[in-house]
């Protein structure tokens, strides 16, 4: 069988640091109230990923996960949506799989050596196997930084090809690690990559390093999504990830998406954000709006 | 003389979530700490204390005789809180004598976020016995302060900032309680209220809207300068309302 030849990237445009972070601090100056809000914030819970990764996670942590999941409220007289998927560890897998049965909840799970994403290539096509294999429906790799930052793009590519084999038919998700790869372009060009080998969605960050997702560096993704899509026409999702905490800033990130990408992107298929205590203020958010009384988290359950 | 900040609801709900943050700390220092930070408030007081006179005598309009008077009767209370940090738990906690084999003890702990409306006179006295009380068995508090010389709470402000007091314990609001006072009340972060002198009008409207989260309520009437001066204005009993007080029951011998 002959080689195919390797991959090289294309040329992806320069962004200008100074625009990318005018432009997003422009589309966080709306005032979003009252309808427009409410729906906002529901549809903030519906694309959420609710996320725990802690070396500390145990099968009853992941339980009231999910029931969490399932019914963020029970206590309130709205009828909020539930998430849409719960993203854990690989051991966890079956544990969620088997507590958000009959839902339309999503299992997420992280693999290929998350969060470093330092072992050898079969290593990590292992796990996503596996992960595969134990019911996960979303798979969230990490993106060789050693291997993108020491310039070898095509190694890259041919890394997440083989993540992306290995995933079959679930949805794979590639995590740049943002905070790692310095600059704008290095994010621009990491995201063409990662769609060119076939990434289902790209994601900013693992959440364990800092800075996590901010609004220039999902700008930037969200644009390289967009001029993407315009030249193949495949619709690649965009995951935020870490560091989105308040609801506030959650709704900022959808007039980015609406801006940038359309309604069309504006559902949990396309967009989604992981996070974990980000759940309570959007309920909290969501009570205020109905009762008209500012709401307290102790009428919530942890999260 | 000077522009003062007309504190809005969100203004109110900001305050909230400040107190809320800062109120696990304050509540997990040692009761010893809170003291000294209670008494470097009236150590920082007196390091100004000539500032406030003028003030009190320029802005509120007192004779310099009442105004040396209110000063140093608001240092002296700060100094008298400060010495009950450490000591309120033992008069108002008890040991319970029970049937079966149990130490059963009850212990006062802080309620949470207070809400307190200041009184209209003695712009200093009457706000730091308002604060004080509240802030020494841990609470975190709001200061709502609507009187004819509202830089005073703006001045205590800066002697807070300088007493290692940590942010978000204490935070004043100056604005209109006609306008806050329904929002306060419905607030379901809020845990206790204060109110000073409130109308027939204000009560109902507070104790309507906080019935559904079933804040606490203590209503005080209001004084004049020399009442709050007097020794009547400070008692540990103040501390009292702001309170919950937790019971143990401790398996002990066989």
């Amino acid at each position: 069988m002959p080689r195919p030849a390797a991959y090289r990237p294309p040329q992806v445009p320069t962004v200008d640091e100074v625009a990318a972070q005018e432009r997003a601090a422009r589309l966080a100056s709306r005032s979003i109230k009252k309808e427009a809000k409410v729906e906002g914030l529901t549809r903030l819970i519906a694309m959420l990923d609710l996320t725990t990764l802690e070396g500390a996670d145990t099968p009853g942590k992941v339980k009231s996960l999910c029931q969490k999941a399932r019914t963020p409220d029970p206590g309130s007289s709205q009828d909020h949506p539930s998430v849409g998927a719960v993203c854990v560890y690989p051991p966890m897998v079956p544990v969620a799989r088997e507590h958000v049965e009959g839902t339309d909840i999503r299992v997420a799970s992280v693999a290929s050596y998350f969060p470093s994403g330092q072992a050898a290539l079969d290593e990590r096509v292992d796990e996503v196997e596996r992960v595969r294999d134990a019911g996960a429906d979303e798979i969230d790799v990490v993106l060789s930084r050693n291997a993108f930052l020491s310039g070898e793009y095509a190694r890259v590519h041919r890394e997440i090809s083989a993540l992306v084999e290995a995933s079959g038919e679930k949805h794979l998700k590639v995590i740049l690690e943002t905070g790692e790869l310095e600059t704008y372009d290095a994010v621009r060009l990491a995201s063409r990559i990662a769609m060119d080998a076939g990434a289902d969605f790209i994601k900013t960050s693992t959440g364990k390093v800092k800075p996590a997702a901010t609004m220039p560096v999902t700008l930037v993704m969200l644009e390289a999504i967009r001029d993407y899509y315009r030249e193949t026409g495949r619709e690649v999702g965009m995951k935020p990830a870490g560091g989105i905490r308040k609801a506030k800033p959650a709704l900022r990130y959808l007039v980015m998406v609406k801006e940038v990408l359309g309604d069309a992107w504006l559902t949990p298929e396309r967009f989604r954000i992981g996070a974990s205590s980000l759940l309570n203020d959007l309920l909290l958010q969501l009570e205020k709006e109905q009762y008209g009384r500012y709401y307290s988290k102790r009428y919530l359950s942890l999260g | 003389m000077a522009n003062i900040c007309r504190a809005s609801r969100k203004d109110f709900r900001n305050a909230v979530v400040a107190a809320r943050d800062a109120h696990d700390g304050w509540a997990g220092r040692s009761a010893f700490n809170r003291g000294q930070i209670l008494y470097r408030m009236g150590e920082m007081l007196e390091s100004r204390r000539q500032a406030f006179v003028d003030t009190l005598v320029e802005t509120a309009g007192y004779d310099s005789g009442a105004a040396v008077a209110e000063v140093d009767a608001a240092i002296d209370r700060l100094v008298y809180y400060a010495g009950w940090t450490d000591k309120f738990a033992q008069v108002f906690g008890s040991i319970n004598p029970v049937a079966s084999s149990h130490f059963d003890f009850s212990v006062p702990e802080p309620s949470g976020v207070v809400a307190a409306f200041c009184p209209q006179s003695a712009p200093l006295l009457g706000l730091v016995s308002c604060m004080a009380p509240i802030i020494v068995p841990g609470n975190t508090v709001i200061l709502l302060v609507e009187n004819d010389a509202p830089t005073l709470a703006l001045d205590l402000a800066e002697v807070l900032d300088t007493s290692d007091l940590p942010g978000g314990v204490v935070n004043i609001l100056t604005g209109s309680r006609e306008e806050l006072r329904g929002h306060v009340g419905g607030h379901r972060d809020v845990d206790a209220i204060l109110s000073v002198g409130a109308s027939t009008e204000e009560r109902t409207i507070l104790e309507r809207e906080g019935a559904e989260s079933v804040t606490r309520m203590e209503f005080r009437s209001d004084r004049s300068p020399t009442e709050w001066r007097a020794d009547e204005s400070q008692s540990p009993y103040w501390i009292v309302p702001f309170v919950e007080v937790k019971t143990t029951w401790h398996p002990v011998g066989r």
